[in-house]
């Protein structure tokens, strides 16, 4: 076990392939089998102890905090109340408005997305001139926080200056107060969302679309398909695993949805609107800890969440199993 | 979430039963279709909603209150962008705030570069009892909201004093779950196992081995994390806007003051988003064809 010339460099390219483990002497591949196993802690302690500290102990402690009636200023009394912070919240109008709004903005925002971003990816398919051209710009919101890109779009949805609405009135159209109406502020805020999210869901779909062999396009164009049928019968199905993932990241994304509606009206309201017409949990677990200082509250709040999308990732995962077995 | 795999093609249904042999070879699956005005013309289209709200955010930053609310409105940029700049740096501490995001998205990129792939690489090549389990956990908890960690958190560094400074926006998001299973992966098909077994048969220390064989080997995927991390880190809203203040603001923060607390002058918060927006924007210029590699990439790696 010791070959002690040359940089370790130049003994991967010298060295024989390894013997297998098993004719090796017991003992010696015992030990070091021990300090190998020794080591994979050490490679992951260093990530471990800030995700143990950083992320685990806060979701647990959270869920500890949902049990008590607790106030951010008095962070560490607060009296037991066991799932009374659960039921006051499924007994809260304000928890079902904002739930109400978290879907339908969430719908709005990643069917049209995702659905944009497919035709998208298949277009950038093409033998393209000026292709990374064409990659990047789509990607540049996504590049663009939140925080800049809403404040960019409530002007443009501005009701007396915004663009949006001026060339509405050009067109013969009449301006929309976007902020005020539910669905307005709802379609526009999705628009936000939509605007940074699809270059880079058509940059995912692109990936997938071409490690599809060529050979099943041959084949279907050699059996005259066209190509929207190919796009059907081919394109799809292999992406399917893929779409399914991009649905799993969207939902999860759109079920925290916070920064954009909480800067849409521009000044930073938490109450998301008036009447609350666009409040989403996000928002709303915001306003219960940091507007009104229940944190017992907004822990519930939080985990309620957690649970959404467990629920939603649940029911994809089953979705995406069935038709896996509907296909063998 | 086992659906990151790349698409295994399905070859038995594929619709022809007797194929002839294939006349041409596809490279990469991309579609032989040369493209036609209408596509280039959809392309376009795409590319200039992307552009759009952010060449106005320059339009209406140069120019006055007054003249962008004109009918019809301008559609170039004007003079009045340096006066606006002012106007936003007095309203909000811009100059301080990239510096402060500089900081913290510097820290966290190199933070969360060097853990991940340390820990990538265990999880790729080597063997340790509850290894399953962990990564396990590391991929369970992508799933898990922000909004669930930032209670504890705050409590946290309100013990620690640590409000509205910059290491608590640093420390709790130095590791992510994305960055382990991304180097993992990329990991197990580009480093071969050979290359382990004949640094180990050198005599090369477990350390050694990590410097001198898995970190060339990951450089490229480390790159790639890099980049995304530092974009992910630079715009990040929701935790920095709960542990930090205006008073030391990162940029996202700073942006989030601009338009509240003040009669909103529009034009000059247009001219402060510009000003926030454009460190990125122009890092997004140089590196965006390794950045549009990089997701794609990741993508199928992923």
């Amino acid at each position: 076990m010791t070959i002690a010339s040359g940089t370790v460099r130049e003994a991967a390219i010298a060295a024989p392939p390894p013997a297998p483990a098993a004719t090796s002497p017991a003992r010696p591949r015992k030990r070091r089998q021990l300090t190998r196993n020794r080591w994979g802690y050490a490679y992951v302690a260093p990530f471990f102890l800030v995700f143990a500290a950083f992320s685990l102990y806060p979701f647990m402690y959270t869920a500890w905090v949902s049990l008590h009636e607790t106030s951010l200023s008095n962070i560490n009394g607060g009296t037991w109340v066991g799932l009374e912070n659960y039921r006051d919240l499924l007994q809260s109008e304000f928890f079902w408005n904002a739930t109400r709004n978290t879907f339908t903005i969430g719908i709005l925002a990643t069917v049209p997305q995702l659905c944009m971003a497919l035709g998208l990816a298949h277009l950038l398919n093409y033998k393209l001139r000026g292709r990374t051209f064409f990659r990047t710009v789509m990607l540049m919101p996504y590049a663009t926080s939140i925080a800049a890109a809403t404040l960019v779009f409530s002007q443009l949805f501005g009701r007396d200056y915004g663009l949006i609405n001026t060339m509405l009135e050009a067109v013969g159209l009449q301006a929309i107060d976007w902020e005020a109406g539910t669905v307005s502020s709802q379609v526009a805020i999705a628009v936000i969302v939509t605007w940074r999210w699809t270059g880079y869901n058509a940059l995912i779909y692109l990936a997938a679309m071409q490690s599809i062999p060529g050979e099943l396009y041959e084949a279907a164009e050699i059996d005259g398909a066209s190509k929207w049928k190919q796009f059907l019968h081919v394109t799809i199905p292999s992406l399917r695993p893929t779409i399914l993932f991009t649905i799993v990241v969207s939902t999860i994304g759109a079920v925290q949805l916070f920064g954009e509606p909480l800067l849409f009206a521009g000044n930073g309201t938490t109450s998301g609107g008036a009447s609350g017409q666009y409040q989403t949990l996000g928002l709303l677990m915001y306003q219960q800890g940091w507007s009104n200082f229940h944190i017992g509250q907004a822990a519930t709040t939080a985990w309620a969440m957690f649970m959404i999308i467990l629920v939603i990732v649940g029911v994809n995962a089953v979705i995406g199993r069935l038709r896996n077995r509907a296909d063998r | 979430m086992a659906t990151l795999a790349p698409p295994v093609p399905d070859a038995g249904r594929s619709p022809s039963p007797a194929a002839p042999p294939p006349r041409r070879r596809h490279r990469g699956g991309s579609k032989a279709g040369k493209p036609g005005p209408v596509t280039y013309t959809l392309l376009t289209l795409v590319a200039l909603v992307s552009i759009f709200p952010l060449y106005w955010t320059l339009v209406a930053g140069s120019h006055t209150n007054a003249e962008i609310a004109a009918t019809p409105p301008p559609f170039l940029p004007n003079a009045s962008l340096f006066d606006n700049f002012q106007a936003a740096l007095e309203q909000a501490p811009i100059g301080k705030a990239i510096l402060n995001s500089v900081l913290v998205a510097g820290s966290i990129t190199v933070g969360t570069v060097l853990f991940c792939t340390l820990a990538g690489f265990a999880f790729a090549k080597l063997q340790f009892r509850g290894k399953g389990l962990l990564l396990g956990l590391v991929i369970g908890t992508m799933m898990v909201p922000t909004q669930l960690a930032v209670i504890p958190l705050f409590m946290m560094i309100a013990e620690l004093q640590w409000v509205n400074q910059l290491q608590a926006v640093i420390l709790p998001t130095l590791v992510s779950a994305f960055g382990v299973f991304f180097m993992r992966q990329y990991l197990i098909s580009a480093l071969p196992n050979e290359l382990l077994e004949a640094g180990r048969v050198d005599g090369a220390s477990t350390f050694r081995i990590f410097w001198s064989i898995v970190v060339p080997v990951a450089r490229p995927a480390m790159a790639v994390l890099a980049m995304l991390t530092f974009l992910t880190a630079w715009n990040e809203f929701f935790w920095p806007l709960i542990a930090l203040t205006t008073a030391n603001p990162t940029v996202q923060v700073a942006l989030a003051g601009l338009g509240s607390g003040y009669v909103p002058q529009r034009s000059v918060i247009m001219a402060g988003t510009l000003l926030g927006t454009l460190p990125v924007l122009i890092v997004f210029t140089i590196l965006g064809k390794q950045i549009v590699g990089g997701i794609m990439q990741g993508a199928v790696k992923g």
